[in-house]
This record gives structure tokens, C-alpha cells and sequence, in this order.
């Protein structure tokens, strides 16, 4: 029998450095979160540390004067839509994504690393710069409704501009590299002899889609979700931009409460709902995988 | 005479001066042959002689530069590979990782809609014949590299195909493994009765199972022909050269009869042989495969003397190294007793061999 090399103890001391950035840059600050959001708030902001449990409820309920709680929806409205943006964003990235992710994957090797460069273009310019440009596109005298006019269409179409479709254009153009990359990788990992395969047994261009080349790319596809929904449901920039503020996703709301609200432990209260509802779903994801895994070892 | 082929066989496949080039490379030649029915029919040649191309222009994922493709008798030109009646064993497998094998072995049942009742009924027969029916809700990464290609065989076998093509299938497998599956591939195209086109680069698997065997070189036909036509009557030194092992010997063309021909070659002796493509005037070459040359002198054969200067011993057969007059000769000599005494290097041998034995060919 093989055993596994003994690891001299002292050998964890090698991961030191490692868990000190995590510490400090970590673990720390969702401590000082936690606590900021179980704190008072202040009379002017900040917060006093004296144990309370109300900035949670009052992402549900408004405290009355005379301290009864009220139902109030306005946070939870905030929730769904940014709960139901990120699906979109996520459902349009993968739909466009898998289509560009084969198409350069046919390329030559050349073409491909041109390509795959080009997709990444982006991240070299600021996310600021980039989403900006969306205001000129989309605005009143942009390129969209002047292109519209010019053709005698749209003369009564409203601005496209601070609407919840711009937030979503704003979104899918934003992260659609994150799905692309993922896609791309799992196509390319595709045995071309499994899709020769698939013809050679009578399967038509759509049946084998369907049945060999979309459930041999799901693992990317999967990734490529994650990486597009949970920045989603934190994004910023994209609200304030293209929403023009009159819709609000949660990071706002957060944002909004460590600034202009002086509400530091709602804000506080509302990132720990936020990151748990990411990290269940994390969870949920790999637990799946991992049973997945178990089936396929143990069948 | 090809007794195996009686001339009613009917023709499965007809190539018609296919060739096909790939931007300025001429991969194959124009070629024309037909494959019959109920044959096992074997393309061999080095790599890249134009074998694998030639296989999936009749699958369909290529198309020919020139020329025309017909399954019984019908052109087949126009269709896409989802619909031609033959299925492939690829040289990987490409069995699909994400599902069962009787998944892998029902798709091509599903694709061709056939009702569920029919296509239980088919995979479960298929895994007997490959006798995998205890696997069949494995799925293909558990398998072993031999229980991989046998899954391959029955997914393509089960949709009962016109034609099975069949590219390289054992290349992957141990030595021993493909002697097995070797005999395997054999009865199971005897039991289903369909065309198998077998490709490969190694010609004792091709002597060992084909009825026929198609030799292809540099991108042409060098020769086609039975097992034993290939090896005892090649057409040409490639085919010679490829097909197991020979000496050949530099000859010059003394007198041309039909298809025989007087040489004279480096031995010091003349000798009357059959010959193919051998030119008066031009330069030739003798052939003697190495287990046709004896070791002592018989009468009425061409017989010199030479020294022995290897000895490889191999268990069923002792190979020599003869230089005899200043030629290298390869000499077999089947060890036919218990303890045969092997001959030293350095003794002084007589060789023989029938002129029948020899083959004149153009160089």
C-alpha cells in the first residue's frame, strides 16, 4: 500500500502569507461589516456600536412612531429587479456568446488569437469610459434614435436612455467577455471526431447542437453564468450610468446608504443579504456538481 | 484466380476516378475500384497515402476534388453524411462522453426514428454481440481501451448500415488486445454479413483479415488485390517494399517474354522469372522474400554461396544476414525441430531458391 507523504507541520507556515492577505483584506472587513450592520445608526451617519437587530428588519418592514412594523416592499422591489436583471443579462449573454465562442473556434489559429484578443479589448479601457459610450449611443441625439429619425422611423420613440433596457444593454455589453471566454474554452475542448460522430449517425446540424455539441459545453456555459450573474447582482455603474439613477439594483441602494442616506448599518445589513444569497447559490452549484461527479463515479 | 469474389457479387460501393486535392496538395491520385457486398475490404498504405481521405469522402466529411461516389448504385455525391447509409469506427471511438452506452449505441436508432419497442430490442442485441451486456448503463470513461472500441463497433453495427467503415479501429490497443479483436472484427462481419472497409497501415493486420485488399502509395493505387495475390505477385516495389519483408536484388534485363523475363543479377547467375513493368534496356529489380531462400543446395534451383554475417533468433524462425558474393541477402529459416542448431556467424552456407520464387520488377 502507498502512503501519502507525511508533511512536516511546520510546512503550513508556508501558507502564512497567503492567509494574512486573506485575513486582512477578508475576512476582517465582512467581520467589521457584520458588526456595523447589527450597530445603531449614528445621529449624523456613522453608527454607534449598540447591538440591534432593526437595520435587517427595515429591509422589510418601516418602524412606525410608535415602534410597530409595517410592511414595505420598496427594498424587495429593488431585490427582484436586480435579481431578474442579472437573470436576463445572464440568459442574453449566453445566447450570444455561444454562437460567437463557435464561430471563432472554426478560425485558424491566427484568426482565433486575434479574435479572442478582441474580446478582451475592452477590459484595457476603464469600465467607466466603456459604459459612458453607451450614453452617447443610446441618448437623444445619439447614433440609435438620430440613425431612426434620419430613416422616418421612431420620430415619437421616447429616449432609450435611463430605461430599464438600456440598464440591460448596459449589463449584457458589460460582462458578455466573461461568457464568452468560458464558452469558447469548452468548444474548444470538443473532440471534433464527437460532432463527426454525430453525423455519421444519422444527426442532423440541429440534433447534434442539441444533443452532443450544447450538453458537452454546459460545464463552460455553467462558469460562464457565474461569472456573468454574481458581478451582475453587485453591479453599479451600469444603474447610475444608463438607469440614470431612477432605477435602482442593490449595489445602488448600498451605495446609497453609506452616502447620501447616512444609513450605514441598512447598508451594511443589505451587502451580508446580498452576499449570503450569492453564496447560497454558489453552494447550491457546486453541491449539484459534486453529486454529478458521484453519480458518474459510482453508476 | 479470386475464388472469394464470384463475379454475380453485387458492388456495395463504386469509386469512380475520385481524387482529391487540398489547396496545392494532390492527396489522392484519381482512383477507380468497387467494394462488393459482404466483403471485407481493406485500404492500406503508409500515412499519408491518401487511405483516411478516401474513407471520409465515402463517410461524407469530405468531398472529392473530382470523380463520383455510388452506394448500391445509387450516387451519393449530394448527400450530407446524415444521410448515407454507412456508419464509421473512428480511430478515437468518439463515443459521446455525456451519455450511457446504450445511449451512445440507441443515437443513430433515434435519429433514424425508430420506435422505441424496435431500438430496445436492437442495443440490447448489439451489446450481446459485442458481449457488453453487463455495461450497459456505464458510461464510456469507466470502459477499458478494448471495451471502448467494442461499444464503437455496436453503435455504428446498429443501425444495420450499408457499409461499415471502419478507420484504423485498432491502432489504439495493445499487442495482444488487437491480436483478439483482430479475429473478433472477422466473425463479426461474417455474422452480420455487412460490408466492412477497414483502414490501416499495418499490413499484417490487412494479410490477416481482409478478402481483399487495396495497397495505396503516394496517393495512388499501387495494387489490388486477394491477401495472397498482394504478397506472392506484387505489382511493383512499392507494394513488395510494404508488404512484409524482401531482398531485392539490382537485375538487368537480358530478354523480355511476355510476363517473363532473363535476368542476370549480382549473383554471378542468369535466371528466367516472372516479371511486371520490367523494360529491356532499362533498370530492373529482383524480389525473393526471404523465407523463399533455403539454406543448402537443392537441385534444379538457382543456387550461389555466401557467409553468414547475422543471426537473429526469434523462436519460430532464425533470420540470417547472408552476404553472398558482395550482396546482403535476408534469409528465414523456419526452426522445424526442438533445438534446431543455429548456424554461426561467420560459417560458410550454401543458398538456394526457385526461380519461380522471384519476381522481376520495373524499378
Amino acid at each position: 500500500m502507498s502512503q501519502r507523504p507525511k508533511i512536516p507541520s511546520w510546512n503550513v507556515l508556508g501558507l502564512l502569507p497567503a492567509q494574512l492577505i486573506m485575513l486582512l483584506t477578508l475576512i476582517i472587513p465582512v467581520g467589521i461589516i457584520i458588526l456595523v450592520s447589527f450597530s445603531t445608526r449614528g445621529p449624523y451617519g456613522g453608527f454607534d456600536y449598540v447591538f440591534t437587530t432593526a437595520p435587517y428588519k427595515q429591509i422589510l418592514f418601516n418602524e412606525g412612531w410608535s415602534g410597530e412594523l409595517e410592511f414595505n416592499p420598496q427594498y424587495l422591489i429593488v431585490v427582484a429587479r436586480t435579481v431578474i436583471l442579472s437573470l436576463a443579462t445572464t440568459i442574453i449573454c449566453l445566447a450570444l456568446s455561444f454562437p460567437v465562442a463557435y464561430f471563432i473556434s472554426l478560425q485558424k489559429t491566427s484568426a482565433k488569437m486575434l479574435l479572442i484578443y478582441l474580446v478582451t479589448l475592452p477590459f484595457w479601457v476603464s469600465m467607466i469610459v466603456r459604459v459612458y459610450s453607451w450614453i452617447i449611443i443610446l441618448g437623444n441625439d445619439g447614433v440609435i434614435a438620430k440613425t431612426l429619425r434620419a430613416l422616418g422611423l421612431g420620430e415619437n420613440m421616447g429616449s432609450l436612455l435611463f430605461t430599464d433596457t438600456a440598464m440591460l444593454i448596459g449589463l449584457v455589453y458589460s460582462y458578455i467577455p466573461l461568457m464568452i471566454l468560458p464558452v469558447f474554452a469548452s468548444i474548444e475542448k470538443l473532440d471534433p471526431a464527437l460532432v463527426e460522430a454525430s453525423h455519421d449517425l444519422y444527426g442532423s446540424r440541429l440534433t447534434t447542437l442539441r444533443r452532443v455539441i450544447l450538453p458537452l459545453c454546459r460545464p463552460g456555459m455553467a462558469a460562464g453564468a457565474i461569472l456573468v450573474f454574481v458581478p451582475c447582482l453587485g453591479a453599479v455603474l451600469e444603474p447610475v450610468l444608463l438607469g440614470g439613477g431612477k432605477t435602482m439594483m442593490m449595489g445602488n441602494l448600498i451605495q446609497l446608504q453609506f452616502g447620501a442616506a447616512r444609513n450605514w448599518p441598512l447598508g451594511a445589513a443589505i451587502s451580508i443579504v446580498l452576499m449570503c444569497a450569492v453564496m447560497i447559490f454558489l453552494l447550491w452549484r457546486g453541491i449539484q456538481a459534486m453529486r454529478k461527479e458521484g453519480r458518474e463515479e459510482g453508476a | 484466380m479470386d475464388m472469394s469474389r464470384p463475379a454475380q457479387h453485387k458492388k456495395a460501393v463504386e469509386i469512380k476516378d475520385v481524387s482529391k486535392a487540398f489547396g496545392n496538395f494532390q492527396a489522392l491520385k484519381p482512383v477507380s475500384f468497387d467494394i462488393y457486398e459482404n466483403e471485407f475490404f481493406t485500404l492500406l498504405g503508409p500515412s499519408g497515402c491518401g487511405k483516411t481521405t478516401l474513407l471520409r469522402m465515402i463517410a461524407g466529411f469530405e468531398q472529392p476534388s473530382t470523380g463520383e461516389i455510388a452506394l448500391r448504385g445509387t450516387n451519393i455525391q449530394a448527400l450530407p453524411p446524415h444521410k448515407r447509409r454507412v456508419n464509421t469506427v473512428f480511430q478515437s471511438y468518439a463515443l459521446f462522453p455525456h451519455m450511457t452506452l446504450e445511449q451512445n449505441i440507441a443515437f443513430g436508432l433515434e435519429n433514424l426514428g425508430w420506435p422505441k419497442e424496435r431500438r430496445t430490442a436492437r442495443v440490447a442485441d448489439m451489446l450481446r454481440l459485442v458481449h457488453m451486456e453487463k455495461f450497459a448503463g456505464r458510461k464510456p470513461q469507466q470502459l477499458s481501451g478494448g471495451q471502448r472500441q467494442r461499444i464503437a463497433l455496436a453503435r455504428a453495427l446498429a443501425p444495420e448500415p450499408e457499409v461499415l467503415l471502419l478507420d484504423e479501429p485498432l491502432s489504439a490497443l495493445d499487442l495482444k488486445l488487437r491480436q483478439a479483436m483482430r479475429d473478433e472484427l472477422r466473425t463479426l462481419q461474417r455474422q452480420t454479413g455487412i460490408t466492412f472497409v477497414f483502414v490501416t497501415h499495418d499490413q499484417e493486420e490487412a494479410l490477416d483479415m481482409s478478402d481483399r485488399i487495396c495497397v495505396l502509395g503516394d496517393g495512388e493505387i499501387q495494387q489490388l488485390g486477394t491477401p495472397a495475390d498482394i504478397y506472392e505477385e506484387p505489382s511493383n516495389r512499392f507494394v513488395a517494399d510494404f508488404i512484409g519483408e524482401t531482398n531485392f536484388l539490382d537485375a538487368e534485363v537480358i530478354s523480355l517474354d511476355g510476363d517473363r523475363a532473363t535476368v542476370s543479377i549480382p549473383l554471378g547467375v542468369t535466371l528466367n522469372a516472372p516479371q511486371k513493368q520490367a523494360a529491356m534496356g532499362s533498370r530492373a529489380i529482383m524480389s525473393i522474400r526471404p523465407e523463399k531462400i533455403s539454406l543448402s543446395s537443392q537441385d534444379g534451383q538457382i543456387t550461389t554461396e555466401g557467409t553468414i554475417v547475422g543471426a537473429n533468433y526469434l523462436g519460430g524462425y532464425t533470420h540470417y544476414v547472408v552476404d553472398a558474393n558482395g550482396t546482403q541477402l535476408r534469409v528465414s529459416k523456419r526452426n522445424s525441430q526442438s533445438r534446431d542448431r543455429t548456424l554461426e556467424v561467420g560459417q560458410s552456407v550454401k543458398l538456394s531458391f526457385a526461380a519461380e520464387s522471384a519476381r522481376i520488377l520495373g524499378a
